[in-house]
This record gives C-alpha cells, structure tokens and sequence, in this order.
C-alpha cells in the first residue's frame, strides 16, 4: 500500500494502491481553481512504480466540491497514464468533470501547434535583429523613394489629395501646436538666460547674456526645440493615425480604389509640417528672446529695452535664416519618420503604439543627426 | 431583368494560384472561374486563406505563382496604370467597413467619384445620396463612421464600393458581426445589385445561411490539405458532393461529436 497524501490549502488527494495493480485515487476536499500545493511529482512516483500499475481509478465520496482545478489535474492524471498505456477508470469521476473531460479531448491536439518556446542565445539574439535591420533600411529607402516620386508627381500637378486635408493638418501641426511651443520656448529662454547669467556675473558681463540667449537660441535652440516638440506631438499622431487606417484596412481601400496613398495620406501632412516648421520656429525665437529678458529685467536689472536692443545688435539675418532653413528640414524629417513609421505598421492595436514610439524615436535621432551636419555645413560656410 | 449578359462568359479566372507569405504556403494551385453575372462564393473554415485570396484578387498581396485574369487580360503581369484602370471597375468592402473615419458617409462615397469622375459638386452630392438610399442609409450623409452602428457601417462601406457603379464587386465576410436580421437584408441587397447592375460578385464568407441564400458557384478551400478541395453550386454540393470536409462543413446539423472525434 503506497499512499502520499498532499495538503493543499483544502484539495487532498492520496493514492493508494491495492494488491490487483489497481492504483486509486483519492480526490478529496475542496477544489477550487487555485491548485496550490498539489503537484504532479506524486503522479509520475506512482505511475512509475515497478511493476507499473495496470489502471488507475478514482474515488471522490470526500470530494465537496470543485472546479477547473480538479479537472486540470485530472487530465494531467490521464495524460500521464496514456503516455505509459495504464488503463484509466473514470467512473468515480462526478458526471460533470467526465464531461468536461470529453470535452478538452474532443478535439486531439493539433499537430505541430505546441510551440517550443525557447529563448534565444544573446548572439542568435543579435543576429537576428541585425538581420532584420537590412530589411528595415531598404524598406525605409523605398519608402522615401516613393514619397520624393510622389513629390514629384505634385510639382507637375499630378498628385491628388484634398485640400481640406491640408488644411486640417495645418492647423493640427501649426496652430494647435502655438501653445506648447510658447511654453517650452519661453522655459528654454529663461534656463539659458539663468545659466548664463550665474557664469557672466562674476565678470561684471551681465548684459552678454541677450547675446548668449539671441544668438542661442535663433541659431540652434529655437529650430532644436520646436523640432523635438513637434516629434512627439505631431510626428506621433501622424504615426498613430496611419497606423491605426492600416489596422482598420482603411490605406487599403484607398489603394484598391485606385487612389494613392502615398499621395492621398502622407503629401498633406509633410507638406503642412514643412510649412509650418519655420514659422514655430520664429515665433520659438521670440518666445526665448523674451524668456531671456524676463530674467535679464528681474535677476540682472537690465531694461528690457537695452536687453532687446543688445540682442538686435548681436543676431544677424544669416542665424535667423539658418535656424529657419534648419527647422524646415527638421520639420520633413519629423513628418517622414512619423508617416513612414505609420505605414510599416503592423495589423494589431499594440503595433499603433509600437509604430507610435518608432516614429518619436526616428524623429528624434534624425533631428539630432541632420543638427550634426547642419553645423559641419555651417562651419564650412562660414555662417 | 436587364443587364444580365451571356451567363457563360469567364469574368475572372484563376490560374494555379499559389498563395505564400515567405516559406509558408497559404493555399496551392487555386484553379477557378467565374462568370460574369455569378455570386460566387469563397468559403471554408475560419483561418484557411479565403481572405488572402480575396486580398490576392485585388492586389494587396502578389501571387507566389500563378495568375489572376479579369476579362482574359492579365491582372497579375499589369503595368502599375492598367492596375489602377482595372481596379477602377471593382468595388471592395472590407470585413471590418474600412469607412475613411475622417470623413462623413457622403465624403466617403464622394471621394472616388471626385477623383475619377468630371461630375459636378451637385451631382457628387445626388448620387452619394442616391447609393446612401439604395443601402437604406438615406439622411445619414452627414454622420462620421464612427457615429453609426457596425451593421450600418458595412452598409455604407458598400455604398461606397458601388460608387463607380462596379462591374466587379468583392466582399469580405459582409455577414461578420451582424445580426440575422441585418444578414438577410445584406443578402438581399446583394442578389439585388447583380440582377439590376448586372455586376459579377465574389464573396468571402462561411456563413452558412448566407452561401446557400446568393450564391450560385463556389469554391471550398480546405485548410488542412492547403488546396481547393470542391467548386460547384453550394446547393449541389451539399446534396451531392461526397468529399468528408465539404459535408461537414454545409451540413453542421447531421454533424455529431463523435464524428468530428473519429475523422480528427
């Protein structure tokens, strides 16, 4: 007689076995869903015994009550059994567990569906994903083919999209965006403002900080910030847009209907973007500017009139106009990581928000690197 | 009724289609034709490539091998700009509206007709609301998809599909996710248009009550062997057709458990 009882929080269960090679289960206690503390190490004990028992039958008078816990642990019992051929008994089952039973085996399990989920070596890891980079870069590259040809198209008035949609985008990209571009400018303007003047006041030079500020900020930080700002806001809703009309099969009725949608979806909102960029980047400059004079009247005491006048006298049309000619670029890289990202989304919910975060993330490094040869460029022209 | 030209003539064919998403083979060797004036049916169990197809058909995935003709002309080795002239003749509603969301029903309808069309506004405007009545959506022109129910929106998706008055209309699973109800009305509907446009209709679907309501051929396909298994009228099929699957599947009611655990 082999018994091994198992206390769970209140589902017992005992085998014993009897002289005639019959093991009986003893099911008893309450069997909720949680199966805690039962394991199938006593199973494969007994079913392993030598000589091995010849079927297994089972005894529930103990049994009070149950539920997806019991009948778990029962088709893991007859799993076991059938891989070593011991004939099962199931007439001590109550009717309903039999049922369910018949139920789950129904249908065999299909061949090859099991997966064996095993993780990945870090080198098979690394190669995998590099691998798959080579194919993200030619589809990146054919899709800013397709978008310069469908610029091209637009040059000789051959593109079709609405006008209405322009429009839309350009008051969602310039517009609706003043308020936050206000905010942030005016914020940058008084942090370069407050870190220049702690270091210019030891050297009595209070009044350089509207040039640090003036010449800062048209030239790098005004097309900088709008830029980043309008990556995460814009090129994220145009990723999130096109990728959810991906999802709902909405880019394909377009194509099916003959209707680009290179031309249709992404034409208006990069044109409204490129539009737009330089002039958030002005109105950026003078939210600084004016973020800077309010530290310089307040910390240092410099009127803002002298504080306005100094800056005049440091900026010149050429950091103006570079810092425009920068935030356009900006701007057509924002909007092409953002659509660019949308389209290659895939056809779930969780890959909008996957393609959500490339496009920020896209934006944000282009932004960073075309700043790098923007300034290489510069420094060679001698602006 | 008019417009129903020589029923014998082959609108599409198929041509030992072989549909493949990298190494993984959808379905082999799709043979089939259908004829100008059919409702033709695509149907077999849930998963088995009857969607693929249809997404095959209009050129939203390419053939592994093989071929699509429409009229004996080749869709699948057309230039981009006999595409685009051919798929101006079709009209698709997808399985879940796929409504443009930024725009009204009437805007949906009107944005292929401004495109390829040289009508005028008001005109645009007469004949949205026109397909918006035939679909029983008239004074709804200017509601958002999203304000409309789900029966609704498959609606006017195919008002929209029946814009360019389609000789050639696709329809993926129109029955899925509607009621009985809304289910006979669409069936309706499409009998409807084939007998009064005179348009050839290709459905995906595997609703039962709906093959046996409009179709007229059809293809099974069979997921497990990745083949066509039977093409014919469903009705005949199920009366004559002794293939194990293609029983099972139109006669859900003679079907026990016990079957269904012996064939696996």
């Amino acid at each position: 007689m082999v018994s091994s009882p198992i206390s769970a929080a209140s589902a017992r269960v005992s085998f014993s076995r009897t002289t005639d090679a019959t093991v009986t289960v003893r099911l008893a206690g309450e069997w909720s869903l949680h199966l805690t503390g039962v394991s199938d190490e006593p199973i494969e004990r007994i079913l392993d015994t030598v000589p091995p028992p010849a079927r297994i039958r089972f005894d529930t008078s103990a049994l009070r009550e149950w539920g997806s816990g019991l009948v778990a642990y029962v088709e893991i019992l007859i799993e076991a059994c059938d891989v070593r051929s011991i004939a099962v008994d199931r007439g001590g089952l109550p009717d309903g567990v039999r049922r369910l039973l018949d139920l789950a085996r129904a249908v065999p399990e299909t061949e090859g569906a099991r997966r064996n989920v095993q993780h990945p070596k870090i080198l098979e890891r690394v190669g995998t994903v590099s691998i798959g980079y080579e194919q993200s870069v030619a589809d990146s590259l054919n899709f800013i083919g397709e978008v310069i040809l469908a610029f091209g198209r637009m040059m000789r008035g051959q593109a079709r999209f609405r006008s209405s949609d322009l429009m839309l985008a350009i008051q969602q990209c310039g517009a609706d965006a003043l308020g936050i571009v206000a905010l942030i400018s005016y914020l940058v303007g008084i942090i370069l403002a407050f870190m220049g003047a702690i270091q210019l006041r030891q050297f009595g030079a209070q009044i350089y900080v509207a040039d640090l500020v003036g010449v800062g900020v048209t030239r790098e930080m005004g097309a900088m910030m709008t830029a980043i700002i309008m990556a995460g806001r814009t090129g994220a809703a145009f990723a999130a847009a096109l990728g959810t009309m991906k999802v709902t099969e909405e880019i394909d009725a377009l194509s099916t209907m003959g209707i680009s949608p290179l031309e249709f979806l992404v034409l208006p909102r990069m044109i409204a973007l490129i539009l737009m960029m330089p002039l958030l980047c002005l109105y950026s400059d003078l939210i600084a500017i004016f973020g800077g004079a309010t530290i310089g009247s307040l910390m240092l005491g410099i009127s803002l009139t002298v504080y306005l006048h100094e800056t005049a006298r440091s900026i010149t049309a050429g950091y103006i106009i570079g810092g425009l000619v920068k935030a356009t670029v900006y701007g057509a890289l924002v909007a092409l990581s953002g659509c660019m990202r949308g389209f290659q989304c895939g056809s779930s919910s969780s890959a909008v928000g996957e393609a959500t975060t490339a496009a920020v993330a896209t934006g944000i490094v282009l932004i960073v690197v075309a700043c790098g040869i923007f300034a290489f460029v510069y420094h060679a022209l001698g602006i | 009724m008019p417009a129903r030209t020589d029923t014998s003539e082959a609108r599409i064919e198929v041509r030992d289609l072989t549909m493949a998403f990298g190494d993984f083979v959808v379905m082999r060797d799709l043979n089939f034709t259908v004829r100008r004036g059919d409702i033709f049916v695509v149907m077999g169990g849930s998963g088995c490539g009857k969607s693929t197809l249809l997404r095959h058909m209009i050129g939203l995935l390419e053939p592994a091998h093989g071929e699509i003709l429409y009229e004996g002309l080749s869709f699948t080795r057309a230039s981009t700009e006999e595409r685009q002239r051919m798929l101006r003749r079709f009209g698709v509603t997808y399985q879940s509206g796929a409504l443009w969301s930024s725009m009204t029903l009437a805007e949906n309808i009107a944005l292929p007709l401004a495109e390829f069309t040289d009508l005028s506004e008001w005109e645009i405007r007469a004949i949205a609301r026109l397909k918006l009545g035939l679909v029983g959506l008239k004074g709804f022109e200017d509601y958002y998809p999203s304000q409309i129910s789900g029966g609704m929106q498959k609606r006017a998706a195919l008002a929209r599909a029946m814009a360019l008055d389609p000789d050639v209309l696709f329809f993926d699973e129109p029955s899925a996710g509607l009621d009985p109800i809304s289910t006979r009305l669409l069936n309706q509907l499409i009998i409807e248009l084939r007998d009064s446009l005179g348009a050839t209709i290709m459905v995906v679907t595997h609703d039962l009550a709906s093959i046996f309501m409009i179709a007229n051929n059809s293809v099974f396909l069979d997921g497990i062997s990745r083949r066509m298994i039977a093409q014919g009228d469903p009705r005949e099929l199920r009366d004559h057709c002794d293939i194990p699957a293609v029983q099972k599947f139109l006669h859900p009611d003679l079907e026990s458990r016990a079957e269904a655990r012996a064939d696996g």
